[in-house]
C-alpha cells in the first residue's frame, strides 16, 4: 500500500447526496458527528462541495430526477472516489422498490463500494461500514 | 544566494512552518473536539490530509481561467512563506531584515487573501463569485484597523519600520502589551488575525453551510493541497506575527523557547475560543465592527503611545 492510499484511507471527506429521503438517515448521519460517536477521530469530516469529498454517501431511493444528478455528481467528483449506498433505500429500495418514479437502487447507477442496510443504519452500523471501507 | 534559498524553502519558510502549522491546525481542532466533548482527530490528522490531496486528481473548470486557477494557490504559498521568513529572521539573527520590512510584510500578508479571490472569480463558479465578493468587502474592513494598529505600533518604536528595531525596543524596555495602549492593539490585531485567518465569526467567505466552502469550492486534489498549505503557514505566520509586534518576540535560549512555545499556544488558544464560542457575523456587521469600533481603538491607541501610555 502507498503512502497516497494509506493517506486516503486515514482522512476520508464525505459528501452525503440524499435522494427521496425521508430525513430519518440524515438524522442518523449527523448522529454520528456527534460526542458520543466522533467520526473525526477517524479522520471523517462532512464537506459541502463535491470537488472536495472522498466518498459520496447516497440516502434515500433514487428516483428518475435524483438519477440524473447522481451521475452528474459522480462525474464531478475526483478519483478516486468511494460510493456508499445507505440505509435500506439506497441499498435495493427498500419500499419504494416497486414504485413507479423508482430508478433502481444506487448500484444499478454508479458503482458502490460498501452498503449500510437499515432504516435506518443505527450509528454502530455506521462506524462498522466505516471500518470495511478503510479495510478494503 | 544558496543560504536565501535555504532560509525561503527549507527553514523559517515553506517546509519548517508547514509543518509546525500543521501542528497549529491539529492543536485547533483538537481543542475545538474537546470544547465539544468529542475526542477529536489524531496528531498527523493535517499531513494526512495534505497527503490525501495530493494524491487525488485536480479538476479543472470548463467555463474559465485555467492558468490562473492554478497558479493563484502557488502565489498563496509563496508570499505567505516569504512573509513567515521576514517575520521569523530577524527573531534568530537580530541583524536580519532591512529598513521598512514591516510594510513588506504587510503586503506579503495581504497577498494569500487577494490570490484566493483572484482564483475564485477564475474558477467561473457563481457560488465562489459570491465567497470572492465577501472575501473583498472583509478585506476592504479589516485592513485600515490593521495599518493603523502598525501605525500605533511603529510610533512606539520611535518611527522605526524595522523588525528587529522592535524587538529590541522590547527587549530593552518590555514588551508594548505592558502599556494600556498595548492591550488595545492587541485585541485589534487578535480581531484582524481572526479574520485574515478566514475563521468563525470571520468565515462569511467560505461559509460551509450557505456557501458550501465558498471561495475554494472548485479546488479539488494537488491544487486543494496547496491552498491547505498556505493556510497552515497563515495560522503560524499570524500569530508569530503578533507575538513579535507587541509579545516581546522569540527569544530561542534556554528557558527563551519555553516562553516562545507557551506563547505561540496562548495565541492559539484564544484564536481558537473565539472560534469556538462566536456565531457567524453577517458582512455588514463584520464591516461595522472593523470600519466603526476596530478603528476607533486603534486610533485611541495611537493617541495612548503619543503620550507614552
Amino acid at each position: 500500500m502507498g503512502l497516497g492510499s494509506y493517506c486516503f484511507k486515514k482522512s476520508l471527506w464525505v459528501f452525503h447526496f440524499g435522494g427521496a429521503s425521508c430525513n430519518n438517515c440524515d438524522i442518523e448521519i449527523l448522529d454520528c458527528l456527534t460526542p458520543r460517536y466522533d467520526v473525526e477521530r477517524f479522520g471523517i469530516l462532512l464537506v459541502g462541495t463535491i470537488r472536495h469529498a472522498d466518498v459520496l454517501l447516497v440516502s434515500g431511493s433514487i428516483n428518475k430526477k435524483d438519477k440524473e444528478r447522481l451521475i452528474e455528481l459522480y462525474n464531478q467528483a475526483p478519483k478516486p472516489l468511494l460510493v456508499v449506498a445507505f440505509g435500506a433505500c439506497g441499498c435495493t429500495g427498500g419500499i419504494f422498490a416497486e414504485g413507479i418514479p423508482f430508478a433502481g437502487p444506487v448500484d444499478k447507477i454508479i458503482p458502490v463500494d460498501a452498503y449500510i442496510p437499515g432504516c435506518p443504519p443505527k450509528p454502530e452500523a455506521i462506524l462498522a461500514g466505516i471500518v470495511k471501507l478503510t479495510n478494503k | 544566494m544558496i543560504k536565501d534559498l535555504f532560509y525561503f524553502i527549507v527553514f523559517p519558510g515553506m517546509i519548517f512552518s508547514v509543518l509546525v502549522g500543521g501542528i497549529l491546525s491539529w492543536a485547533d481542532r483538537k481543542i475545538t473536539a474537546r470544547v465539544q466533548f468529542r475526542k477529536g482527530p489524531p496528531f498527523l490528522q493535517p499531513f494526512y490530509d495534505l497527503g490525501k490531496l495530493f494524491y487525488k486528481e485536480t479538476i479543472l473548470p470548463k467555463y474559465g481561467a485555467k492558468f490562473t486557477f492554478l497558479a493563484a494557490p502557488v502565489f498563496a504559498l509563496f508570499s505567505a512563506s516569504l512573509a513567515n521568513v521576514f517575520i521569523l529572521l530577524p527573531a534568530f539573527f537580530p541583524d536580519a531584515g532591512f529598513r521598512g520590512d514591516l510594510i513588506v510584510i504587510f503586503y506579503l500578508l495581504a497577498i494569500p487573501s487577494l490570490t484566493f479571490i483572484i482564483g475564485a472569480l477564475a474558477s467561473g463558479n457563481p457560488i465562489a463569485a459570491i465567497g470572492a465578493s465577501r472575501e473583498m468587502k472583509l478585506i476592504i474592513a479589516y485592513e485600515l484597523a490593521f495599518i493603523l494598529a502598525l501605525a500605533a505600533i511603529v510610533l512606539k518604536t520611535d518611527m522605526s519600520l524595522t523588525i528587529s528595531d522592535i524587538l529590541e525596543k522590547q527587549h530593552a524596555d518590555g514588551a508594548y502589551i505592558g502599556s494600556i495602549s498595548g492591550v488595545i492593539l492587541f485585541i485589534v490585531i487578535l480581531f484582524v488575525v481572526q479574520a485574515k485567518l478566514a475563521l468563525v465569526p470571520f468565515d462569511m467567505s467560505e461559509a460551509e453551510p450557505e456557501l458550501a466552502h465558498g471561495l475554494f469550492i472548485e479546488y479539488s486534489g494537488s491544487a486543494y493541497a496547496i491552498i491547505k498549505m498556505a493556510r497552515y503557514i497563515m495560522l503560524f505566520t499570524l500569530p508569530s506575527m503578533l507575538i513579535t509586534l507587541l509579545l516581546g518576540g522569540f527569544r530561542l535560549e534556554g528557558i527563551g523557547i519555553l516562553w516562545s512555545v507557551l506563547k505561540l499556544v496562548l495565541i492559539l488558544l484564544l484564536i481558537t475560543l473565539i472560534r469556538n464560542t462566536n456565531p457567524r457575523v453577517k458582512i455588514n456587521q463584520a464591516m461595522k465592527f472593523f470600519f466603526i469600533w476596530m478603528s476607533l481603538l486603534a486610533l485611541v491607541a495611537i493617541g495612548l503611545s503619543i503620550i507614552n501610555l
